[in-house]
Order: C-alpha cells, then sequence, then structure tokens
C-alpha cells in the first residue's frame, strides 16, 4: 500500500528534477572533497575529537587577494553539495542552487563558494557512522553531542586550510543562520557580512517540544538499539519517519498544506480503515519514507540537540545586546510571513538586539505563504532582495 | 539631490545617529553616510525601496510606523527625520511622541493644506483639493492626515516641543520671500526641526 502511496510522487519528481542538459545559471557537475584536520578539537561537552574529516564543496574562484570567499553554512538535514549536480543521472541539483550559480544571488562568477557537511553530520564528515579508532567501530550513539560553537570551530579552521582569513559572507538558513550569527560572535573580525535568513536566537519550548518528539520517535523503535543499530545491521526506520514527519509538518505553513493537499482523497472515497485516506498522509510517509533512507538516526538526535543547545545570549545573562556587542560584520536578516517555526518575531528578537548594540544591520520580512521552507525555495522578492545585497558585497570584495 | 535634503543636511552632525523613517531609497542616508559619516538606519515598507536602500548600502528595517518605535530605545539617536510622511500615518501624534522619545532631535517635514491653492479649490469648488502635487482622491489616498502648519505649531506647542528651526518651501523645495510674510498661505512644504523643551 504505502510503496503504491510514494511511487506517483517519485515518478512526478523524477519528471520534475532530472536535468537533460545542465542549466546554463548552474555551477555544473561538481565533486566533493575530503579534507582531513589532524589537530584535536576540544568540544563544548568537554570531550576532544582526535581528528576530524569535513566533506566539502566549492564553487567559482578564490581571487589572489582571498577576499571574495563565502561560507554556507547548512540546517538540520543539510549537507555540503548545496549546488549543481554530482552526475547526469541525478533528480535534483543541491539543496540550494536556487541561489547559488552563475548570475545568481550567490554569484560563483565573483565569489568563492565553500560549502561543508557539518562534524555529526552522515554525508562524509565525522559523525556517528564513521569509524570510532579507538574501538574500530562507528561511533554510533558514542559520538559527542556537538554544538553550533563546534561547528564554527571546525568552520575556522576550514577558512585556515584555504588560508582565508576573512569571509566575505556567511550566509545560512535556519539552523545554518545560526551558525551565521554564532561566526559573528565567535570569529568577529573574520567576517565581513553575516546573513541570517529564517532563524532565530535560540530555540523556544516549542519548538524543543517538536524536536523532544522526533527524538522519542527514533528512541524508542524497536530497531533503535541504544544508537548501536549499524552494528546489529539494521536501522530505526520508521522513528526516523517519524520524527521526519513531525518536522516535517513545521516546515509547512497551514496555507501552503491547504493548497498542495486540501482534503483530497488519495483514492477518491474513504476507505473507513487506517491505511492512507488523505494526499497529505501519503505526502508525509513519503517524506519520511526517503528521509529515514537517507539519513543517520544518531545524527539526527545530534542536531536536534544542536537546536535546542544554541543559545548564544546565555552566557551574557540572557542579554542578547550584550551577546551582540562584539560583533564587527554587517548583518542582513530575512524572515517569512507563514514561517511558524521561526517566525518573524524570532528573527526581529536578532534585529532589535542589533539595533540596541548600535550594529549596521538590514531586515526583510517577505511575504510568502510557504512557511518556514520558503528560504530553500525561489520566490520573487526574497530574490531581489538576495541579489541586492549580495551585489554590494560583490562590489567590495571581488 | 532634493532641496529640502540640502535643507536638512547642515543640522545633521557629522558621525552622529541618524534615523529616518519612512527612508524611501536612502537617498538622504546614503548622502549623510557620504558627506557626514553619519550611521544611519531607515525604516520602510515599499519593498522596491528596501531593496534600493540593499544596493545602495544603506542600513533598512521593513517597518511600519504605525506600530511605534518600541524596539528603539530612549534617546539612542541623535536625529530621527521623517520627510513626507507625517500626512500618512494613522497617528501623527503619537509617531511624534516616539520621535521625541528615541531622537534628541526631530526633523518633519510635510505638504501645507493652508495653501492658497487648497484654500481656494476649497472655496470655489466645495470639494476636496486634488492636484498635480496632491493627486489623489479622497477616498483613495495615502494622505489621511492633512495639517496646514498652524496646525502643526499648535501640537508642538501642546506637547511642549521646541521649534529649532522652520523653513518653508514650494513643491520643489525652494523659497520665495512671500513665505516669510503668510507661510501658512503660500509654504507648501514645511520643513521642522524640534527638540523636546
Amino acid at each position: 500500500m504505502q510503496g503504491i502511496a510514494c511511487a506517483c510522487y517519485t515518478h512526478h519528481w523524477f519528471l520534475k528534477y532530472m536535468p537533460e542538459s545542465i542549466p546554463a545559471d548552474s555551477v555544473g557537475l561538481v565533486t566533493p572533497e575530503t579534507i582531513t584536520f589532524d589537530d584535536p578539537l576540544t568540544l563544548a561537552c568537554g570531550r576532544t575529537l582526535k581528528g576530524y574529516q569535513l566533506k566539502v564543496e566549492t564553487y567559482g574562484n578564490l581571487n589572489t587577494k582571498k577576499t571574495n570567499a563565502v561560507l554556507i553554512c547548512h540546517a538540520l538535514s543539510g549537507h555540503h553539495h548545496a549546488a549543481g549536480y554530482h552526475s547526469m543521472s541525478d533528480r535534483k541539483p543541491g539543496w540550494w542552487d536556487n541561489y547559488i550559480g552563475p548570475g545568481k544571488p550567490i554569484d560563483t562568477n565573483e565569489l568563492f563558494v565553500v560549502s561543508l557537511n557539518n562534524i555529526g553530520g552522515c554525508h562524509g564528515s565525522t559523525g556517528p557512522t564513521s569509524f570510532n579508532p579507538e574501538t574500530g567501530k562507528p561511533f554510533g550513539p558514542d559520538f559527542p553531542v556537538v554544538t553550533v560553537t563546534d561547528w564554527v570551530n571546525t568552520q575556522a579552521a576550514l577558512a585556515n586550510y584555504f588560508a582565508i582569513e576573512q569571509w566575505a559572507a556567511v550566509i545560512g538558513g535556519s539552523l545554518g543562520g545560526m551558525q551565521a550569527l554564532q561566526w559573528s560572535m565567535t570569529y568577529p573580525e573574520r567576517l565581513r557580512y553575516a546573513l541570517i535568513i529564517a532563524s532565530a536566537p535560540k530555540l523556544s519550548a516549542q519548538n524543543i517540544a517538536f524536536n523532544e518528539v522526533a527524538r522519542q520517535a527514533i528512541m524508542k523503535d524497536e530497531d533503535f538499539y541504544g544508537g548501536r543499530y549499524l552494528e546489529n545491521s539494521t536501522y530505526p526506520k520508521s522513528g526516523l519517519m517519524l520524527a521526519r514527519m513531525v518536522g516535517h509538518i513545521t516546515y509547512l505553513s497551514d496555507a501552503a498544506m491547504r493548497s498542495k493537499f486540501g482534503r483530497d482523497l488519495r483514492s477518491g472515497h474513504l476507505n473507513f480503515n487506517y491505511e492512507v485516506d488523505f494526499q497529505v498522509e501519503s505526502y508525509l510517509r513519503y517524506q519520511g519514507e526517503v528521509f529515514s533512507e537517507g539519513f543517520d538516526a544518531n545524527s539526527y538526535l545530534l542536531m536536534t540537540k544542536a537546536l535546542d543547545y544554541f543559545d548564544p545570549a546565555a552566557e551574557f545573562d540572557g542579554d542578547l545586546t550584550t551577546a551582540l556587542e562584539q560583533t564587527q560584520c554587517k548583518f542582513l536578516l530575512i524572515s517569512f510571513t507563514t514561517d511558524w517555526r521561526f517566525s518573524p518575531e524570532r528573527s526581529k528578537e536578532i534585529v532589535d538586539a542589533l539595533l540596541n548594540a548600535k550594529k549596521d544591520v538590514s531586515y526583510l520580512e517577505v511575504d510568502a505563504p510557504e512557511g518556514h521552507d520558503a528560504f530553500l525555495l525561489p520566490i520573487a522578492r526574497y530574490k531581489q532582495a538576495f541579489y541586492a545585497y549580495m551585489n554590494r558585497i560583490i562590489r567590495e570584495v571581488a | 539631490m532634493r532641496n529640502d535634503f540640502a535643507i536638512i543636511e547642515p543640522w545633521i552632525t557629522p558621525n552622529s545617529r541618524v534615523l529616518d523613517l519612512g527612508c524611501g531609497d536612502g537617498t538622504l542616508l546614503q548622502h549623510l553616510q557620504t558627506h557626514k559619516d553619519i550611521q544611519g538606519y531607515g525604516l520602510e515598507i515599499d519593498e522596491i525601496y528596501i531593496n534600493e536602500c540593499l544596493t545602495k548600502g544603506v542600513n533598512v528595517i521593513q517597518q511600519n510606523l504605525d506600530q511605534g518605535l518600541s524596539n528603539f530605545t530612549d534617546n539612542s539617536f541623535d536625529t530621527v527625520v521623517m520627510t513626507q510622511a507625517l500626512q500618512a500615518v494613522h497617528y501623527p501624534h503619537l509617531v511624534l511622541d516616539e520621535m521625541m522619545r528615541v531622537g534628541h532631535e526631530c526633523i518633519v517635514t510635510f505638504p501645507n493644506f493652508g495653501h492658497w491653492r487648497c484654500r481656494l479649490y476649497l472655496a470655489q469648488r466645495g470639494r476636496m483639493p486634488v492636484s498635480k502635487f496632491m493627486p489623489y482622491t479622497w477616498y483613495d489616498t495615502p494622505n489621511i492626515h492633512f495639517c496646514t502648519f498652524k496646525d502643526f505649531e499648535e501640537l508642538c506647542r501642546t506637547k511642549r516641543l521646541r521649534i529649532l528651526n522652520r523653513t518653508v518651501v514650494d513643491q520643489s523645495h525652494q523659497g520665495h520671500w512671500l513665505f516669510h510674510i503668510l507661510p501658512n498661505v503660500f509654504g507648501e512644504i514645511a520643513i521642522y526641526r524640534l527638540a523636546r523643551s
């Protein structure tokens, strides 16, 4: 039953995304590289990684003065593959291909774009699926819980690797925006601009509550094995599915779901049983299914914890203004009207703190029905503002 | 540069902080950034204007003036400017209060509804004036709170505001000797510089 439900979507998506030829405004075929860092990394939790690897993609060319580099920070389920295609048979391009490419807002004709998979992730950087050199087995649940600050520290090591003293900009949406915000505080002199999109200065109780439901779904799965599922040659598929389903609901707005699915029935009639009746059920199951096949459960737990723990104002008695006083870069914040995961009010908290701290900041609230997901999508007004701001950065650094 | 901006410029202290309410395309702030080295912010709701500010490198915050300035702390700016927006807000007196709270000084410009052409139009035709300068019909206009210079000065008196400067100009922001004799009849645009008393 589920298999059939998925098939129609899969077919549809293949038609939509498979490139017959690479579009002119694409960075084209890209190959990720793995960069090894041998210096030990002390983490916020107190533990130390003896060394680590980062999976990285770059687009465009670094100029001789090394002033045109831009760092892209990914969100909860993101990774290094932000733009272009890995092969002609890819069914879709990188996750932020709408905004990165030649002639796009993050213009690879002018900028050197660095995109990485954060540690703790599951797309090639050191994380729970990596082998623990001390045990010869995957880290699994023994991988330390990392924080946004830990990620920013590894990203600074990555900047050193490329001999980039100062990023022209650090850019991210959602959890990626939190990394851009953390950059401005941890390494104030190492970035000129921070672009923080659909983000928040910390999670609300409601945000944490949704994350906890996701974690419980994973941990209560009988195939979870306390996080040692890989050693048991299995994985908590239904738990991951549930986690993604609940997450996905928070990424969409009520209006977006209504216009996408309404109360449409999958087979035209009610079944009077507990199989899929409504299209929205079919969609969520499909999303969960696809996600569960490509994402590691321990990584998901870890990423949600990194979100929950993010609170840069905490060490300043909860005063975000004081926390931001040390920053030196200019800021752009963008929010979306129907985003209820990180609503415009959450972005405004950052904007107001920056205003109070007398920092250079601009803010835009984009009227968009797509909810939190809007930051990934091609929305005219968002794109135009992004262009306008990036052009000014390019004029300054390129 | 617009003539009213040329009048405003000498009133801005170099290296000061300026908040521009309804900043438009950011021309004034950009000019003051270049020539007076100010730290400026503009508030604007029009998306095309916002983009122009972003391109110019002018700080711009998407914010509706009718929702107040509660996100700005007391005395956090040297000057708060509002050009040609007073007549378009829901509660001009409250916006003025907020401007005086946030800034040490305020600069306000607005069109004079007491101008002789308005008076003549209303007297002759018995209808709300429509002109090239004020081209809107009464029922569909952004300008919902017209006032005359006298009205505004009465409001300043009620609020015990000090008028540091007052300049009256025509639509193209030029002065004329008649404006000194009967500003409320001949002046088309007023530029006031205010402080708390």
